[in-house]
């Protein structure tokens, strides 16, 4: 599990925080959301857990043992995190890029052991990579490369996941498919911290949703506490209903076409 | 990389490395070579075999081994293709540390110290210019700064030679072009300690630079300490830019052309890419040499200048395949 407590970031050089007293809570067995317009602090918060942006405030906690750089390691081991965005700078083969999960656990010098490997071969079938490993990670698609990369997560071998966005630039059935398997994941006890915009997914898979705006925590409960029209037309300054998805019943942001003149 | 590739690599390297003593303006066969090396055949074989021919070669090895596996530890480190001791400024540093030490008439012992002094103060010069343009994490910003730096100190040198006695400035201009015609068993026994460390803590880092290699972001995630990774990696390219800049000037486009061969016939992770590149590197430059001194007999042509002309045609192959 992780957890943001009252955590607070500014970046150098800028007046508002990019966080500003945010706290959060990520249990073990449930999928937490945090959603919010573009700009609210959700990347941030991914950035401050890893340590790229420093706290000004605040303490960050993953199963009771406080983020800071000299853990870095031992955090490894026990959260995973797949970034905005990676792009790798020069090929590497599917294989050698899953077995880089390993590093919290072997560092500079240690050969695979058996539960090394364990780690790797399920994490390859849990993401159903299979058919790639003897590739090299620039021959892959989108969709296939963010599976990839939670292999790699997996890999690492933690109870704790966080995702920022891990479906960009994925078509429906792969987006789905990335959901059904952070659903999995969570169903196993695994604690899933998604950053997401995909509000309408979301709300069908996360057992909590936070909403972020403007660096601030404006809400958080179940789907349906959150998915409120009221709150969500004035937050992404654009009008919106909410109607219940026809097939399974869950919360669904329809956003209207043009401004009301007001 | 497959078996048969790296035993090629090896080959390659051992019969360069054959031939540059083999071929000269004395031409010897492979067994006047074996008695000379063993002491064996008349006095003049034995000197240009043992004083002459030998330690250039191992020079040129150990020289282009170094600029190998530093240019592919920076670009894995900076995740830029572009990246390398000399384009870093890393070597420019260590040239501006060497110059000094030897207008200073400084025991060949500190000239790599020197080196080394100017290659760290190069990276922390290059830092501290790509930090201020806002960008320390930003390799492409680092890689600009160190443009700048190393200009900057090619200039510093060129200011420095405006005063000098028409014999010390051809000396130095020799050297900015890179030259192993000095090679000595004394300079050799310098040089290795740099090189053979410098190398040795690359290959310690090697799987931290595979993680590196994939972002920041993702490597602090995966428990990478980067700005210590990233320094470390710096400091042994500043021990290896000390070790071949004292002992071959300034040689370019080794570091980085060879990386990019390696990665071609295979090498994904940095502990091969970076072995690998120290193999490739010292075949390379030990061939490099022996068309320096072979190709216009008596003259030499500097090495630098070959090495460039090798990397040239090279790069624009790729170029043409990348556009």
């Amino acid at each position: 599990m992780i957890g943001f407590s009252h955590v607070s970031v500014r970046y150098r050089g800028n007046r508002l925080r990019a966080l500003d007293d945010v706290s959060i809570d990520a249990p073990d067995g449930a999928l937490t959301a945090v959603v919010g317009p573009n700009g609210s602090g959700k990347s941030t918060l991914v950035r401050a857990l890893v340590g790229q942006v420093p706290l000004e405030y605040g303490t960050i906690t993953a199963d009771g043992l406080t983020v800071q750089d000299d853990v870095r390691g031992v955090l490894a081991r026990r959260v995973a995190v797949v970034t905005q965005r990676e792009e790798p700078a020069f090929p590497l083969g599917v294989r050698d890029y899953v077995a880089l999960g390993r590093y919290p656990h072997l560092g500079l010098w240690r050969a695979q052991a058996r539960d090394d490997a364990d780690a790797i071969a399920s994490a390859v079938e849990r993401t159903e990579i299979q058919q790639y490993m003897d590739r090299t990670i620039t021959e892959l698609s989108g969709g296939e490369w963010q599976r990839v990369r939670l292999a790699r997560a997996l890999a690492q071998g933690g109870r704790t996941l966080v995702l920022d966005e891990p479906t960009t630039f994925l078509d429906v059935g792969h987006e789905m498919a990335v959901f059904e398997l952070l659903g999995r994941l969570a169903a196993d006890g695994m604690s899933v911290l998604l950053v997401s915009h995909q509000l309408n997914l979301v709300a069908r898979f996360a057992h909590r949703m936070v909403l972020l705006h403007r660096g601030r925590v404006v809400g958080e409960g179940t789907p349906a506490d959150v998915m409120q029209a009221s709150i969500l037309e004035s937050l992404y300054e654009w009008p919106l209903v909410v109607a219940r998805d026809p097939a399974v019943g869950a919360p669904a942001l329809i956003p209207l076409r043009s401004r009301p003149r007001s | 990389m497959t078996p048969l590739r790296w035993t090629l690599l090896v080959v390659a390297l051992v019969i360069v490395a054959i031939a540059g003593v083999m071929l000269g303006t004395m031409r010897l066969p492979p067994a006047e070579v074996l008695s000379g090396l063993l002491g064996r055949g008349t006095p003049m074989e034995i000197a240009v075999v043992r004083t002459l021919r030998l330690p250039r070669v191992v020079l040129a090895a150990l020289v282009g081994a170094g600029l190998g596996a530093s240019g592919a530890a920076l670009q894995g480190a900076t995740r830029n293709g572009l990246a390398e001791p000399y384009l870093l400024g890393v070597s420019g540093g260590a040239a501006v540390g060497a110059v000094i030490a030897v207008a200073l008439s400084a025991p060949p012992v500190v000239v790599p110290i020197a080196g080394f002094a100017g290659a760290l103060a190069a990276i922390a010069l290059t830092l501290v210019v790509a930090r201020a343009a806002g960008g320390r994490g930003d390799a492409r910003i680092v890689l600009m700064a160190g443009v700048v730096v190393g200009a900057f100190a090619n200039a510093a040198i060129m200011v420095a030679l405006a005063n000098a006695q028409d014999n010390v400035v051809r000396g130095a201009l020799w050297w900015m072009m890179g030259s192993v015609s000095d090679a000595s068993w004394p300079q050799i026994r310098i040089a290795v300690v740099y090189i053979a460390l410098g190398i040795m803590v690359l290959l310690a880092l090697a799987r931290a630079i595979d993680v590196l290699a994939l972002g920041e972001d993702t490597a602090a995630g995966l428990g990478v300490r980067v700005v210590r990774v990233s320094f470390a990696v710096y400091v042994a390219a500043a021990l290896l830019a000390a070790g071949t800049v004292a002992a071959a000037g300034l040689v370019g486009f080794i570091g980085l052309l060879v990386p990019h061969l390696v990665r071609m016939a295979g090498a994904r992770t940095h502990r091969p890419i970076i072995t690998a590149s120290a193999l490739a590197g010292a075949t390379l430059v030990v061939a490099a040499d022996l068309i320096a001194r072979t190709a216009r007999p008596p003259a030499e042509l500097p090495l630098g200048a070959v090495t460039a002309i090798i990397g040239v045609p090279f790069f624009l192959a790729r170029l043409r395949r990348l556009a």
